[in-house]
């Protein structure tokens, strides 16, 4: 039984892997086909290379920055007056935004843009796609940073406002610090998850703006390219050096 | 000046849920209740129509198989996740590098992980090149563009969701239980299923809910993997949003949608005392 379930165990993490595993070994193809002809950065050429690609990363990594930095602040802020005394109705909200199908997000925040646009002349474009990334970012920033208030402990801020320190510079000062790591994991996620964004982004961003998965899937539905490896190889990559050294910072605290 | 601050550290918050999950969320149930414009958008009359339409067994066919999807998904990242979840519990070293693992995938992109299986699944794709060459078949299977690349593709995504809170009901049991039960003339299979299953209740109750309610309301998957040929309920509200552009039926359709999510929840949280978040 013990060796049953060793193999598969093994087995399942094999079928995690392989896939991303071959779609990177195959973007070094120098065929267009699922044949190995050799060793190429002809796709990676033909991604730089591609106006529209690259102007879609930066919105992609210009929206992602924004809207990191945005939940970021307001979630640390949040998590941490949420700490001091429970809030029924904002934990509600933050729920709700947690367990809503990505879809309907979408949805209700076209309806609110469209909205919006009839009352206040608002348009779709870059900045709604960052205020929807920010909205569906914040839960999860709060999240991360509340577990990790839960178990510390609060009669270190305590003891600085006893010490004279105000409400203000004890937060600053002690318990901060302390909430650093989170805060940069929580960051690390929303970044992760603002750019990784397809369903919300598409239905909010309006006819002028396109992100990266955007073009992706557009590539991916026309049958794919090559190119899309390579892209997809380079995300992964990015992704993942992202998070090993957002773990090693951590660790090293 | 105690209460000042803090009500002033959850103002950002609060005004962008109000914004962003408050407002869009009354302004959907007010879209449900109103008519199609002739151009898209919204008008009156006030109706229920969009509501009745919702029983038609076109419509309420769709709901079905997008739960029967959804259920069949989440049963077989159960079953897979299982002995995996079991197995890091139960090493004694490692167990680190192996959740890693676990998660590595679920970090990257979902389009990625999806376009990775498109890869693998067309015509020209690795699967089909391989047996052909093996000589297997002389034409490419239809893997891509079906049921069964729908559910792969689900599970696929989905299962590090089901592994971790398993993991994490595993690991705070005891092995001692399972050995105790084996020394008192419990077969292997038998300390399993009636010692080890049974106490990890609450951790495959987590799994399931957290596996089932995205496969719910998923898009992307069977919209790429079953490209076009299966409506679940995901890809029917996008597209009463864009080329249909009823959004009020959509609408309607979004709240029922949202009404049974909240219902599994509200069943879930009630069986338990710590709070959601």
């Amino acid at each position: 039984m013990r060796r049953a379930i060793a193999c598969a165990a093994a087995l399942l993490l094999l079928f995690l892997h392989a896939p991303l595993v071959v779609l990177a070994v195959f973007s070094f193809n120098a065929g267009r086909f699922t044949l190995w002809e050799g060793f190429s950065l002809r796709w990676y050429e033909e991604a730089a290379r591609d106006a529209r690609l690259i102007e879609a990363a930066g919105n992609s990594l210009l929206i992602a920055a924004a809207a990191t930095a945005a939940a970021t602040v307001a979630g640390t802020l949040c998590a941490w007056a949420l700490w001091k005394r429970e809030s029924r109705t904002l934990m509600l909200g933050l729920s709700l935004s947690l367990v809503t199908p990505e879809i309907v997000t979408g949805v209700a925040l076209l309806a609110l843009f469209q909205w919006l646009f009839r009352f206040a002349g608002l348009q779709l474009g870059l900045h709604t796609v960052v205020l929807a990334h920010t909205s569906f970012c914040l839960a999860f920033v709060v999240l991360v940073v509340l577990a990790r208030l839960r178990t510390m402990d609060s009669s270190l801020e305590e003891a600085a406002m006893d010490l004279g320190a105000t409400e203000w510079q004890a937060f600053r000062r002690v318990t901060l610090p302390n909430l650093v790591p989170a805060v940069l994991s929580a960051a690390l996620l929303a970044f992760t998850i603002s750019f990784d964004d397809y369903v919300i982004t598409s239905l909010v961003a309006g006819v002028d703006t396109e992100t990266l998965p955007m073009v992706l899937y557009a590539m991916a539905r026309r049958g794919g390219s090559p190119v899309v490896n390579a892209v997809s190889t380079v995300v992964v990559v990015a992704l993942g050096a992202g998070i090993l050294a957002a773990e090693s910072l951590r660790e090293k605290r | 000046m105690t209460g000042r601050l803090r009500t002033l550290a959850l103002a950002p918050a609060a005004t962008l849920l109000a914004l962003t999950v408050g407002a869009p969320f009354l302004i959907l149930a007010a879209y449900a209740c109103l008519s199609r414009g002739v151009y898209g958008g919204v008008m009156p009359p006030w109706t229920l129509e969009n509501w009745q339409r919702l029983a038609d067994p076109l419509y309420a066919g769709i709901l079905a198989r997008s739960f029967l999807v959804a259920a069949l998904s989440t049963l077989l990242c159960l079953l897979l996740a299982f002995p995996l979840a079991l197995y890091i519990a139960r090493s004694t070293r490692r167990k680190n590098l192996l959740l890693a693992l676990v998660m590595l995938p679920f970090w990257t992109s979902l389009l990625v992980r999806t376009w990775a299986w498109m890869f693998l699944l067309r015509d020209t794709g690795l699967v089909n090149m391989l047996l052909m060459k093996a000589g297997l078949i002389s034409a490419p299977l239809p893997l891509l563009y079906n049921w069964g690349a729908v559910v792969l593709g689900l599970v696929y995504a989905h299962l590090p969701f089901m592994v971790l809170p398993l993991y994490a009901a595993l690991e705070r049991q005891d092995p001692a239980l399972a050995e105790a039960a084996a020394d008192l003339g419990a077969r292997e299979w038998q300390a399993f299923w009636r010692v080890t299953l049974p106490l990890a209740a609450p951790g495959i109750r987590a799994g399931v809910l957290l596996t089932f309610i995205p496969c719910l309301g998923t898009f992307l998957i069977p919209d790429l993997l079953g490209g076009g040929r299966t409506i679940l309920v995901g890809t029917f509200i996008q597209n009463q949003f864009t080329t249909a552009r009823d959004w009020p039926f959509g609408s309607a359709v979004s709240l029922a949608l949202m009404a049974v999510v909240l219902v599994l929840l509200w069943a879930e949280v009630r069986r338990r005392k710590e709070p959601l978040l």
